[in-house]
């Protein structure tokens, strides 16, 4: 189809025009397996193809052996052992000596088999393990050199289509031959961020229907502002692009070289922009994009990454660094916040309704251990630097009072132990469900500070699941409703003096920012590549004309008007902003 | 031949890396080494035998070893499973 328009969430600001390099596809078929052999022909291509894939794989494992994470090298580490399981290579030889089959067929064939085996396991770890084994028979499959599906990238300009990519595959990539990313799955999976990040290429991901909709070498423009992927653009479109792929690139530059000016409007108010960042290897984005210290760290990754429960210990160094690198400016921990999109590895039940079920402090009240051990670690790293504390899916005002009380029996522990702590940190809840903004008021009296993540709160209120293709047009953070929640909670919060910050993804929307000045929130949180164009927006702002464009946003009926209105008045300040902006037509 | 009963005493039970330790320990030994839980069988130096064991913590397990380091082999494994729990705690 010419010119099909998807969308899908940002998470690196650039543009790039390519070709649709598909990523593992679906199912490799053989078109036509080219000769088959003798037997001993057929077993010779299997070994073949065996050795060069183990020598593949020792070579990624000794690669990967640098990242900071030991999961990836894990991940290899069973698929040589795959490679050279005796039940296996016994399996594809029978196949091939008494059934006569090719050794692709037998590949095949055994991978299907396996397929029901691991699908019988009722242990859901376990049985994803087959996801291992269809990677190590793609790899044998694919070094047979008989499929007709190109796997290798070839030229420039190629834009990698996938339906998810893990740190493994990422990071398999030739840099040189990838100008952009797009997967179907994934939110805030922040790897793929920091990867195209660090390659400065742009990535869209959480692109529904992607799949559907692209074959490998179809042109295809990816951008990272918007989050707009546009498939087989017709020439017009195409024109359209280029030309803000350039003016992109010249802005983003202009941009960079005014970071670390501080974001005070043209009358003189004053807010914190701070960096959402996830791993270790995010660290050096803080200073690169200019963000005053940490105002999200979430910690799902600690846990998501290792197969055991990280220990104290592990996190506490995590913990101290990051305190170590913002210093003096502070950085807010979230807590655990599992559940929901996230998948936790261990054996829980599902849940008809995750999103409203067992996640985030509901999880950690009743997980004392887990709790109780991130806690410590927190507490303990708030002794080398600025540290505060942040509870995620918070929905009442017990629930603050009880992670006080915990707080502080901990604090006993730790004082009778000896470890030093700062005894006044700070600890906030995260407004993510309506519930704390129309009580904000009582949460208040609980809490040091707010911080609305606007992806949850916009989910709650609207009910809908942005995951959802079916419904996920009718998500927008700029919904009148959602800013009403906000002013609600930011007039509260502020009455009892205390402070609020917003760390969703409406942080990151340049046609959001006048209304979040006009809100008066004291702090944002964003991606750290999109700070150096808000902080610009923000300089160029007065609260006092804020102000009016919040008032009169929040008496429109939609988020579509607020939209269209929001940009067309961010326009006539800054023209520049034209290309950035621009968008097509669904 | 040489055999002993353990325990899975580790949280997880044998998923995917406590399974390539055992893997890898048991392929250091000339014997023949297997796994047998509910009367299934199933051969220690294979990473698709192991898995599919599917094994829990709490549930018991019997290693057993046939060959010339039948001992060390049985041992190093029970070891494993039962003091070193995969290095996991």
């Amino acid at each position: 189809m010419k010119n099909r328009v998807i969308r899908g969430i940002p998470v690196s600001p650039s543009i790039a025009i390519g070709k649709v390099f598909l990523y593992s596809p679906k199912d490799i078929t053989f078109k036509r397996i080219k000769k088959k052999g003798s037997v001993d022909e057929e077993i010779c291509k299997f070994e073949k193809s065996r050795r060069k894939s183990l020598r593949q794989l020792r070579a990624l494992k000794s690669e990967l052996k640098k990242l900071p994470t030991k999961e990836p090298v894990r991940l290899i580490d069973i698929q040589i052992l795959f490679l050279q399981d005796p039940l296996l290579l016994n399996s594809v030889e029978k196949r091939i000596r008494n059934n006569k089959e090719a050794a692709a067929e037998a590949i095949l064939n055994l991978l299907e088999s396996l397929k029901r085996d691991f699908q019988e396991i009722p242990d859901s770890y376990i049985s994803e393990r087959y996801l291992d084994v269809k990677d190590v028979g793609d790899r044998l499959l694919k070094n047979l050199g008989e499929d007709e599906i190109e796997m290798e990238l070839k030229g420039h300009n190629n834009i990698v289509v996938a339906e998810r990519l893990s740190p493994t595959e990422t990071a398999q990539m030739s840099v040189d031959k990838v100008s952009g990313i797009v997967t179907e799955r994934g939110g805030k999976t922040s790897h793929i961020a920091i990867i195209a990040e660090a390659l400065n290429i742009p990535a869209v991901v959480g692109v529904n229907g992607l799949l559907n909709e692209t074959e490998s070498g179809d042109e295809i423009i990816v951008d990272g502002i918007s989050g707009i992927v546009v498939v087989n653009p017709d020439e017009n479109t195409k024109r359209t692009f280029e030309q803000k792929e350039k003016e992109a690139e010249r802005i983003q530059k202009e941009f960079l070289k005014h970071k670390d000016l501080p974001a005070t409007t043209i009358d003189g108010y004053s807010i914190d922009i701070c960096a959402n960042i996830e791993l270790p290897m995010e660290l050096g984005f803080i200073k690169k994009y200019g963000a005053k210290g940490v105002g999200l760290l979430r910690t799902e990754f600690l846990y998501l990454t290792s197969e055991s429960i990280p220990d104290e210990d592990e996190q506490y160094r995590f913990y101290s660094e990051i305190a170590r690198v913002c210093s003096p400016d502070y950085a807010i921990i979230r807590t655990l916040d599992l559940g929901g999109d996230k998948v936790f590895k261990t054996k829980t039940k599902e849940e008809a309704n995750p999103f409203l079920g067992w996640r985030g402090i509901r999880f950690s009240i009743s997980n004392n251990e887990i709790f109780r051990t991130q806690l410590r670690a927190i507490l303990k790293a708030s002794s080398k630097g600025n540290i505060r504390l942040l509870i995620p899916m918070v929905s009442q005002v017990e629930e603050m009072i009880e992670v006080r009380k915990i707080v502080k029996d901990i604090m006993k522990e730790l004082k009778k132990e000896g470890h030093p702590f700062d005894e006044n940190i700070e600890i906030g809840a995260m407004v993510e469900v309506p519930s704390v903004c129309l009580l904000a008021d009582h949460f208040a009296k609980v809490v040091d500070f707010f911080s609305i993540g606007t992806n949850d709160l916009t989910q709650y209120t609207l009910a809908v699941d942005r995951g959802n293709k079916r419904v996920s047009g009718l998500y927008d953070h700029l919904d009148p409703s959602v800013l009403k929640l906000m002013r609600v909670t930011v007039e509260h919060a502020h009455h009892n003096n205390k402070w609020v910050g917003v760390c969703g993804g409406i942080a990151a929307d340049i046609v959001a920012v006048p209304v979040l000045i006009g809100l008066e929130v004291d702090e944002l949180s964003l991606p750290p590549s999109f700070i150096p164009q808000v902080k610009n927006v923000i300089r160029g702002l007065s609260l006092k004309e804020a102000r009016e464009l919040l008032t009169q946003a929040e008496k429109m009926r939609s988020a579509t008007e607020v939209r269209e209105f929001l940009k067309g008045e961010l326009l006539k300040r800054f023209p520049s902003l034209k290309n950035i902006l621009l968008e097509v037509e669904k | 031949m040489y055999q002993k009963k353990t325990k899975i005493k580790n949280s997880l039970g044998i998923h995917a890396r406590p399974a390539s330790m055992i893997v890898k320990l048991a392929s250091k030994f000339e014997s023949k080494v297997e796994l047998e839980k509910d009367n299934i069988d199933v051969n220690a130096k294979s990473i698709m035998g192991v898995l599919m064991l599917a094994s829990e913590k709490g549930q018991e397990i019997v290693v057993r070893a046939c060959g010339e380091d039948e001992k060390e082999a049985v041992k190093a494994i029970v070891e494993l499973i039962e003091k070193r729990k995969f290095d996991e705690e």
